[in-house]
């Protein structure tokens, strides 16, 4: 099989998920098309050899439907014959348009592809798409639906994770995320988002709250109490899982991924493309693997996926030198870490989304990229990059310094 | 059967009159003729409008079941036939004339879906008429466009309260909800509709969902639908543990139906009805909690030849929890009650329970301060036996105390005509044990209430060895006047209900003696369909009461008692741990004062609790705690404790709560099916003990081929 090569990841910065964001006044269309951009310039990349463009997007209707990587592509002066795709899995769509991208090299189909993604959740709000899980009383009712922060919580209540603990892991975060910062772990990634006199509006991911503390949590009230308690969705729970007795909430905002604007691009080709555009290649794609799991539980996927993707590559867990989560909530990496038993010095160690937010249709991309980074700058050789995604999947791929 | 006619003015009748029933109903005939007289209408050009109306206290009181099971056999026929009707009914709606329901009297289930289908809906202003869809409560759906019109007419949002509970209101509430459009008095009604007819009804009668631009409020595809479905469904399900399916089927329907136009949403609702048809949530609910509990209050057990009582004068002895219920019960029919305790300030403690209860009904306006005046005229709170002379029936609720209730028996008889039945309110001790105390033991019999007495419609009678017909009848009697559901045992420990109640509890405490999760054994009572789970259900029993009363057992059968795997979970509780129930705080649960109850910490300690893969699936936990109740019942019919089938489900639904869709503890094993429950049943003695065991009465059925039921 061919080899797929990471050869560039750029990302934007990513800004609060609301009227008062940074970015509420880009245009998703204008994210997308910033990556793009900022793949080709940076790289003096002959767009022609690049065969397609699949982007993540999770709520792609409005000004984020009909095919939003195409249009970016035709917007972005792209080479006519670059076909556009966007595709959904949901919170890992990023990583996955990665992965169809990388798959596209390695069958022998395409030479060089981009994956990525774009999400302005600001503009284009979740539950935008509709859907059939929740309100189809035919699907819900049989497949106990319940939310996604209702699984969180009873993730954390199954495996035993307390409020102090999702905390605790909360101000980790954070931290981590602000040194990332600090040091300039980010800055080979970050494209700023500039507006139409070429004047910057955003450089700098705006979501993080670095002064966090267990104290300044502590004040929080948890967000799911109402919904699972009064709404019914705490006794679907426990009918789907009655091993438990009742659901303990302990999530809330500040413990939970965020909800900001950004997209995401990564060049991905086979050797010979690389040399053809004279690019050197970053990181060699090893394997990837997406995965159903149990959907009440909704988002314990990635250690399946992991494992799935492991075994794939023929390594295991101690082979990986770095892991990636998506941090969607604290116990889905909480409870990942007891699976797969790996130290909390060895996962997220630039922090994540708790700080930095999730892009529903770019994270994948993001922290894929951040691994590409952080190999290079630790000088580590493996990454295992993961989310947990809704209906309850996993999606996971393993990169290598190249 | 349906009255037709033309006035003067072009206004045409059509009058419902079933001259040979009690009320108005659905079913092929009447509605034959109801087509034939909607369509006459249609056709005659003359004919301005239209009333339907009823010449009965009624207007339709909603589908005949004993056809509607016969005539939904075959699917493909049922749906034909449901499809029609939807036609006709449509036709109703795109007459291009008006036609109104004057609503006199109750409308429900299909009744009250032709007044749908009219383009107004004038009912009278009669309190007493009740307007509604109760399909929902027999495992049905409105099947004759209630599920479409409902919504499109009143929103989503108000629509599925009334489909999903079947809620019946009063006209002043249906108007209130929009499911009315007018309340006049009861004199006007036909009056009105006339008027209604032949001014504004002339250019209003296109439906709104037959108009341009048309959208159903609060649908599915609105922002607000959404959030409505989305809860919704997780109520729903929070509520029915997925256990009726004609549940979701109303939500399928009304999420379904009005993404599309009404025609299509029509069809939608014609399949999901001849599902629940198909049913047999739907078969054991309409047999259970219609024609068996309907038998029940015709008390078709009585015996043959003994003329009716009636009842003017009752007293009660101890006027604690169940004394006060049961005053409250018969004061309520307009007896005269004698409330006699020990002390003069018990009975009228007793006494005062009754006026509480009237105090609420004051202030929910179902009664007035002259109501409660009068009724409590009826009870006399007093100590002395005196008081008893002239009562037709007493009723003993004292402690549960051979020699006490002993003693008053025999005072009580003392001031009895001879004629006079003598009735005890026990629920453990044998009945003809007690009647050792009486001068009459034929006279003597068991009326087992429960509790409380005023929410719960059921009476346990328990004939005694020497109890006659006579008095069986008679008592039979009483528990009609007091307007609750008699279901005839005989005597035996623990009778029926008891007996039969306490497998479930003894067989949850087993478990958690074997090490079963506690989570899992009250999620799977609650799955199962149970109001509760076993271990919430025994410390509201009070695990102490459970003890004590096994100690008696113990104590009565001698060598004869058989020990079983809750009676250690007991001892070490009630003995050791002083956990004694909810009323003491503490039990299986914590009763925290500020919160709910929670599964006490302390429990896995004493009940160690088996590794995850070791824990049985929920389903098999289920059918432990309802495969147990469904064997003992069997064995009580076949030692005759219960002599008919039908109230074995009905004691089984309304005593203790088994679930409905079940449709009783016999009718369970019918839907299993004989055989394999016999088999079933084998594997569970196997593994868990002997008292799964199949009694001889199952096996020879499952040889036989044979059911409990035929339909």
């Amino acid at each position: 099989m061919t080899e797929a090569f990471i050869y560039d990841a750029v990302r934007t910065p990513r800004g609060k998920g609301r009227a008062s964001g940074a970015l509420h006044e880009v245009t998703p269309m204008r994210l997308a098309t910033t990556v793009l951009e900022a793949v080709r310039d940076r790289n003096e990349l002959d767009t022609s050899l690049v065969d397609d463009v699949v982007l993540g997007c999770v709520m792609p209707v409005g000004e984020q439907g009909a095919d939003i990587a195409r249009v970016a592509v035709i917007q972005s002066g792209y080479a006519e014959t670059t076909a556009g795709v966007q595709i959904n899995r949901f919170c890992a769509s990023g990583l996955e348009a990665c992965n169809m991208a990388a798959a596209q090299v390695m069958s022998g189909q395409s030479q060089m592809a981009i994956g990525g993604g774009v999400e302005s959740m600001s503009r284009v709000p979740m539950g935008s798409d509709g859907g059939a899980w929740s309100t189809d009383p035919a699907v819900a009712l049989p497949t106990y639906f319940v939310p996604q922060g209702i699984s969180a919580d009873l993730i954390a209540t199954k495996y035993g994770f307390s409020r102090d603990d999702v905390d605790a892991y909360a101000v980790e975060s954070q931290k981590r995320a602000k040194r990332s910062w600090d040091e300039g772990r980010f800055k080979k990634s970050i494209v700023p988002v500039k507006d139409i006199n070429g004047l910057t509006v955003l450089d700098r991911d705006e979501h993080m709250r670095p002064d966090t503390t267990m104290q300044t949590l502590a004040a929080l009230e948890p967000s799911f109490a109402t919904l699972g308690e009064q709404f019914g969705f705490d006794s679907v729970a426990t009918q789907r899982y009655p091993e438990v007795e009742r659901i303990e909430h302990v999530h809330h905002a500040g413990n939970s991924s965020g909800i900001v604007d950004g997209a995401a691009a990564v060049l991905i080709g086979n050797a010979e493309a690389g040399k053809k555009a004279g690019l050197k290649p970053r990181a060699r794609i090893r394997a990837f693997a997406s995965v159903g799991s149990e959907p009440t539980i909704m988002l314990t996927g990635p250690s399946f996926a992991a494992e799935k993707a492991l075994k794939i590559a023929g390594m295991t867990p101690s082979d990986i030198d770095l892991w990636e989560l998506n941090e969607a909530f604290a116990s889905v990496v909480l409870r990942f870490m007891q699976a797969l038993n790996i130290p909390h010095d060895k996962i997220n160690v630039n922090g994540g989304a708790i700080a930095l937010g999730h892009p529903l249709g770019a994270t994948g991309a993001m922290i894929l990229g951040t691994m590409v980074d952080e190999l290079e700058r630790s000088g580590k050789s493996t990454a295992l990059v993961t989310l947990c995604v809704g209906a309850g999947m996993g999606t996971a791929t393993i990169i290598e310094r190249v | 059967m349906i009255d037709y006619s033309v006035d003067s003015t072009g206004v045409a009748s059509i009058v419902w009159n079933m001259a040979e029933r009690p009320m108005n109903v659905m079913n092929g005939e009447s509605l034959a003729a109801f087509s034939d007289a909607v369509y006459k209408a249609i056709n005659d050009k003359g004919v301005k409008g239209v009333i339907v109306t009823s010449a009965k206290n009624d207007f339709v009181a909603g589908a005949d079941l004993v056809n509607l099971l016969k005539e939904s056999a075959d699917a493909a026929k049922a749906l034909a036939n449901s499809f029609k009707l939807q036609k006709l009914f449509r036709d109703i709606e795109k007459a291009g004339k008006p036609f109104v329901a004057a609503i006199n009297g109750t409308a429900l289930g299909g009744g009250y879906e032709i007044c749908l289908a009219c383009h107004r809906r004038i009912a009278a202003d009669n309190p007493k008429a009740l307007i509604g869809l109760p399909e929902a409560t027999i495992g049905l759906l409105p099947g004759a466009g209630g599920t479409q019109r409902l919504p499109r007419m009143i929103g989503v949002s108000k629509a599925l309260p009334m489909l999903l509970e079947g809620k019946k209101v009063d006209p002043k509430t249906a108007l209130g909800l929009g499911m009315v459009d007018e309340v006049v008095p009861a004199a006007d009604l036909l009056a009105r509709a006339k008027d209604w007819i032949l001014g504004d009804g002339q250019s209003s009668h296109v439906k709104p969902w037959d108009q341009k631009g048309f959208r159903v409020p609060e649908a599915a595809n609105t922002p607000r639908g959404a959030q409505v479905f989305t809860a919704g469904n997780a109520m729903l399900r929070a509520k029915t543990y997925g256990n009726y399916p004609n549940a979701q089927y109303i939500m399928s329907c009304v999420y379904e139906g009005t993404l599309v136009d009404i025609d299509t949403g029509l069809k939608i609702e014609s399949r999901y009805f001849v599902a629940c048809t198909q049913s047999k949530e739907a078969r054991n609910m309409i047999r259970s909690l219609f024609f068996s509990i309907g038998e029940a209050n015709k008390l078709a057990n009585r015996p043959k030849g003994v003329p009716t009582q009636s009842y003017t004068k009752i007293g009660i002895l101890g006027a604690g929890m169940m004394g006060a219920g049961i005053a409250w019960a018969a004061s309520s029919a307009g007896l005269q009650v004698v409330l006699l305790d020990t002390t003069q300030e018990a009975a009228e403690k007793g006494k005062a329970y009754s006026a509480g209860l009237l105090d609420k009904r004051i202030k929910a306006k179902k009664a007035t301060e002259a109501d409660k005046e009068k009724q409590l005229g009826l009870i006399k709170a007093t100590t002395s036996y005196e008081d008893l002379k002239g009562c037709e029936l007493v009723i003993e609720a004292v402690f549960e105390d051979r020699a006490i209730k002993a003693d008053v028996t025999r005072k009580a008889e003392a001031q009895l005509e001879p004629t006079a039945i003598f009735a005890s309110n026990t629920s453990t001790l044998p009945i003809t044990g007690l009647a050792e105390a009486s001068a009459r033991p034929a006279n003597f019999i068991g009326l087992h209430f429960f509790s409380p007495v005023d929410k719960m419609p059921l009476v346990e009678i328990i004939r005694g060895k020497q109890t006659s017909d006579e008095t069986l009848a008679r008592a039979m009697d009483f528990v009609k006047k007091i307007r609750k559901t008699p279901i005839v045992v005989n005597d035996s420990r623990g009778f029926y209900t008891s007996r039969v109640f306490a497998t479930y509890v003894t067989e949850g405490l087993t478990m958690l003696a074997e090490g079963v999760n506690p989570a899992i054994i009250e999620n799977a009572g609650k799955a199962a369909g149970m109001p509760v789970g076993p271990l919430a259900l025994a410390d509201e029993v009070s695990l102490e009461l459970m003890h004590r009363v096994r100690a008696q057992t113990k104590k009565d059968l001698g060598d004869a008692y058989k020990s079983d795997g809750s009676e250690p979970v007991l001892q070490l509780m009630v003995e050791k741990l002083g956990r004694i129930g909810k009323k003491a705080g503490k039990g299986f649960y914590d009763y925290p004062a500020d919160g709910k109850k929670r599964l006490w910490k302390g429990l896995a300690e004493h009940f160690p609790v088996k590794p995850e893969t070791e824990q049985p699936a929920l389903a098999d936990v289920i059918k432990r705690l309802i495969y147990i109740q469904s064997v003992e019942t069997a064995r009580c019919i076949e030692e005759k404790v219960v002599l008919d089938v039908r109230d074995a489900d009905v004691g089984s639904i309304m005593g203790w709560g088994f679930p409905p869709f079940r449709g009783g503890t016999i009718s369970n094993i019918d839907t299993v099916g004989v055989k394999p429950f016999v088999a079933e049943c084998d594997q569970l003695a196997q593994k868990f003990g002997a008292r799964f065991t199949p009694p001889k009465l199952l096996r020879d059925m499952a040889d036989q081929g044979k059911s409990f039921y035929t339909v």
